[in-house]
């Protein structure tokens, strides 16, 4: 049978497992001697599983992570009277709320809040400790900090939303609960709360990146599957030495848009796109509460939100037509 | 195809199907009723409407009787209520109350053998609930206009409307040291199975907590409203739009929900819908607390209460707008039950600096008592040659707006009159329209009915 063959198809070779480089001094072994071969995995991915670098950090970043999650877990399992039945039932609505908004940014009672703000502590303490692990992998291999940085730019929003725009307002309470509908819930009060975040321009910004970065990955994924039949995968080799891949590939865009980026800048692209997103997204944030109260308001002042014809007549706030009223 | 492609795809379709059970089927109809492209459309599902508009039928009216005759007061013993009506009036108005609210058990359900009697805590409920109807037809006509509402409105041939509310039982916290659900994250039925505070009736519909929760400015300037504070306001909205089976953008401009230029006539209503049930519970239902045995309570022991869904029961207008109060005119009219007369006026103000003198009920004309406090502030107003008088007009909130406005201008007029009658120069006494927004929302309240004059 005759088949198609590159290095993304689905033609597993297995051979001695790639252990991987020498360490450096001062770096603690890896975990797992014998590689797993996983076929599943090998489908999407290499089928090899392992060996992992732990070290101390990745030690210390899983042990306080798994301590936010249960702070997270047990919380959501009281809620239920520990009935294992229903917390599966209900755990898209169960949640761990930040305080009520009467404690401001003092410390609240365990149960009401305080579990919420050690909760976020340790899950804070946890994506920090593996940012530095991030970084430092990426050092270790001798790779440039790329994906550290593009990390760092999502934990700034996680940031924005959890603690800065907080600390900013004076309340815990302005936070997000840890709960899967409420937070979404959550998303939705605060466009409201704020006058529609739709208006807002760092939040339109975020979504044009968001959306950007979809399409880009969309037009890279599929020029590159498309040239490897002349070895455009190996993008790396590539962007060193170019070869027929990547001048059919420029050439495509070249034909049908006028323009091309390289086989070295349309990563850069990507990038920028992806880390903007949340950083255009968590300004966004910053900015309601603390610079602008109402995003609809602020965009008829700047001229930005158009007026209707005022197809119901003029209508009145009926809490001012009773002037003169008394309750 | 190998295994693993056919059970990933297997997968895949049970996944689907998943997702989209808790969806209504299309086709649906939409119906634009606002400015294109805002989005202000009404989407129904002919299928459910199907299944609703049997539900929302009014059933046949009394056949009509005369008037005259003895009246039920002279016939009868201890009618409090309806006592003006003739005897035959009376009676059919208590065969149609019976069919709306007992069909089933028939007069026993609040009668005892004595028709008089008022053992039956049912009996003391329904005379309530007359005057609840009465009241609302009345006064508070900004909702339900000249349709009004009758007990059918609400109970639809139950004893109890389908439709109440209690507070919310509070979580029992044990030792409150872990697992706070704080009010929300439960997928109660109230608020659209959303994870909202699922209470959000005892704030808003018996309470008073403002409603309105965004800023009226830009930039901020004050308005310290918190999220959790814009999530029981979102409960709120939720539990009027399944009440009334209507979108969000049947009132709103969702591009901003509290710009009330872009929003249609119906948020109005509402509003005025809002504080109509935050009446009758706290005026009509709440004092019925005691009356009713414990297995009529709540979990925490309250009164069953009123809200959007008790008379709306998923349709836009209750019934569908079905006007079955004008056959029976006996519930349009608040009956006086009291003897004594209308309100007492509170005494007039006469400061130095200060009158206000009350009014009658939609009258412009001042009583003798308060014709007093006018006499002074004339007094005072001779007494101090520079002095000049800014009047202004009060009216309360029962009946229409434009009505009171000009009754409370009538009443500035009937304050100024009487000073340049007794010599004030015109150029002291100017007339000003009120510029607070305190609002009285329904009913007679003295206090309100009245004009206020600052001296300067």
């Amino acid at each position: 049978m005759v088949e198609y063959q590159n290095l993304f198809t689905s033609v597993q070779v297995v051979g001695p497992a790639e252990l991987g480089v020498p360490l450096p001094p001062g770096n603690s072994p890896r975990t797992g001697k014998n590689p797993w071969i996983s076929h599943l995995m090998g489908r999407i991915g290499c089928a090899q599983i392992g060996p992992i670098y732990l070290g101390p950090l990745g030690l210390a970043s899983l042990i306080f992570g798994t301590l936010s999650f249960n702070i997270i877990g047990f919380n959501m399992l009281t809620q239920v009277n520990w009935d294992p039945v229903q917390f599966i039932r209900q755990l898209f609505w169960l949640s761990l709320d930040p305080p009520s908004p009467a404690y401001g940014l003092s410390l609240p009672p365990l149960n009401d809040g305080g579990w919420w703000l050690m909760a976020g502590l340790f899950l804070t303490i946890s994506i920090f400790l593996w940012w530095a692990r991030m970084y430092t992998r990426a050092r270790a291999l001798g790779l440039g900090t790329h994906v550290a940085w593009g990390f760092l730019s999502a934990i700034w929003l996680f940031l924005v939303l959890g603690f800065i725009r907080p600390v900013l307002m004076g309340s815990w309470s302005e936070a997000v609960p840890f709960g899967i509908f409420s937070h979404l819930d959550w998303t939705a009060a605060f466009s409201l709360r704020y006058g529609n975040l739709f208006y807002n321009p760092f939040h339109a910004l975020s979504i044009a990146f968001l959306y950007g970065s979809t399409l880009l990955f969309a037009m890279h994924g599929a020029t590159i599957l498309a040239v490897t039949r002349f070895g455009g995968e190996r993008e790396i080799e590539q962007i060193v030495d170019r070869g027929t891949a990547s001048e059919r590939a420029a050439l495509f865009w070249r034909w049908t848009m006028g323009f091309n980026a390289t086989t070295e800048s349309i990563h850069r692209w990507a990038w920028w796109f992806a880390v903007l997103c949340p950083l255009t997204g968590g300004i966004g944030i910053l900015l309601s509460g603390t610079v602008v109260d109402n995003w609809y308001l602020w965009s008829v002042q700047h001229g930005v939100a158009p007026p209707y014809p005022a197809v119901f007549g003029t209508g009145v706030d009926p809490a001012a037509a009773l002037q003169g009223v008394k309750p | 195809m190998s295994a693993f492609a056919r059970i990933s795809s297997m997968l895949a379709a049970l996944a689907g199907a998943a997702l989209l059970a808790g969806c209504e089927r299309p086709p649906v109809d939409s119906v634009q009723y606002g400015y294109r492209g805002t989005g202000m459309v009404q989407v129904y599902n002919p299928r459910a409407m199907a299944e609703q508009i049997p539900l929302n039928q009014p059933p046949v009216a009394q056949p009509p009787i005369s008037a005259d005759g003895p009246k039920a007061k002279d016939v009868f013993k201890n009618v409090q209520v309806l006592g003006d009506l003739s005897a035959g009036a009376f009676t059919r108005q208590m065969l149609a109350i019976t069919e709306w609210v007992a069909p089933k058990e028939g007069c026993t359900y609040c009668h005892s053998e004595n028709l008089a009697d008022d053992t039956k805590y049912q009996k003391v409920v329904a005379r309530r609930m007359i005057q609840m109807t009465q009241k609302i037809n009345a006064d508070w006509k900004p909702h339900v206009a000249a349709t009004g509402v009758t007990c059918y409105t609400c109970h639809r041939g139950n004893n109890i409307p389908a439709e109440i509310w209690f507070t919310a039982e509070p979580q029992n916290k044990r030792a409150d040291f872990i697992g706070n659900l704080n009010g929300q994250n439960y997928p109660a039925t109230t608020v659209g199975l959303a994870s909202l505070p699922n209470d959000p009736y005892t704030p808003y519909l018996q309470k008073a907590m403002d409603i309105r929760v965004a800023g009226n400015t830009p930039l901020p300037t004050g308005n310290r409203n918190s999220i959790q504070h814009t999530e029981q306001t979102y409960g709120l909205m939720m539990h009027m739009s399944k009440s009334l089976g209507v979108n969000c953008t049947y009132c709103h401009n969702t591009r901003s929900f509290g710009n009330w230029q872009e929003s249609s006539p119906q948020r109005t209503t509402a509003w005025h819908g809002i504080r109509m049930v935050r009446e009758l519970n706290n005026a009509y239902m709440q004092p019925l607390t005691d009356t009713f045995p414990a297995a009529r309570k709540g979990p925490t022991g309250d009164v069953a209460k009123v809200y959007c869904a008790t008379c709306h029961q998923g349709a836009y207008k209750p019934v569908y707008g079905a006007p079955m109060a004008k056959d029976y005119p006996e519930l349009l009219k608040v009956a006086m039950v009291s003897t004594s007369g209308p309100a007492a006026l509170p005494p007039p103000v006469a400061e130095a600096q200060r009158s206000v003198l009350y009014f009658d009920v939609g009258s412009p004309v001042l009583q003798d008592a308060q014709a007093r406090g006018l006499a002074e502030l004339i007094t005072t107003m001779s007494k101090t040659p520079a002095a000049k008088a800014t009047i202004s007009g009060f009216h309360s909130a029962a009946g229409t707006l434009a009505q009171n406005q000009e009754l409370a201008k009538q009443r500035a007029f009937t304050v100024r009159d009487s000073l340049l009658a007794a010599g004030i120069a015109e150029s002291r006494v100017t007339l000003a329209k009120p510029q607070q927004t305190e609002a009285n929302v329904a009913g007679e309240d003295p206090t309100a009915r009245r004009v206020e004059v600052t001296i300067k």
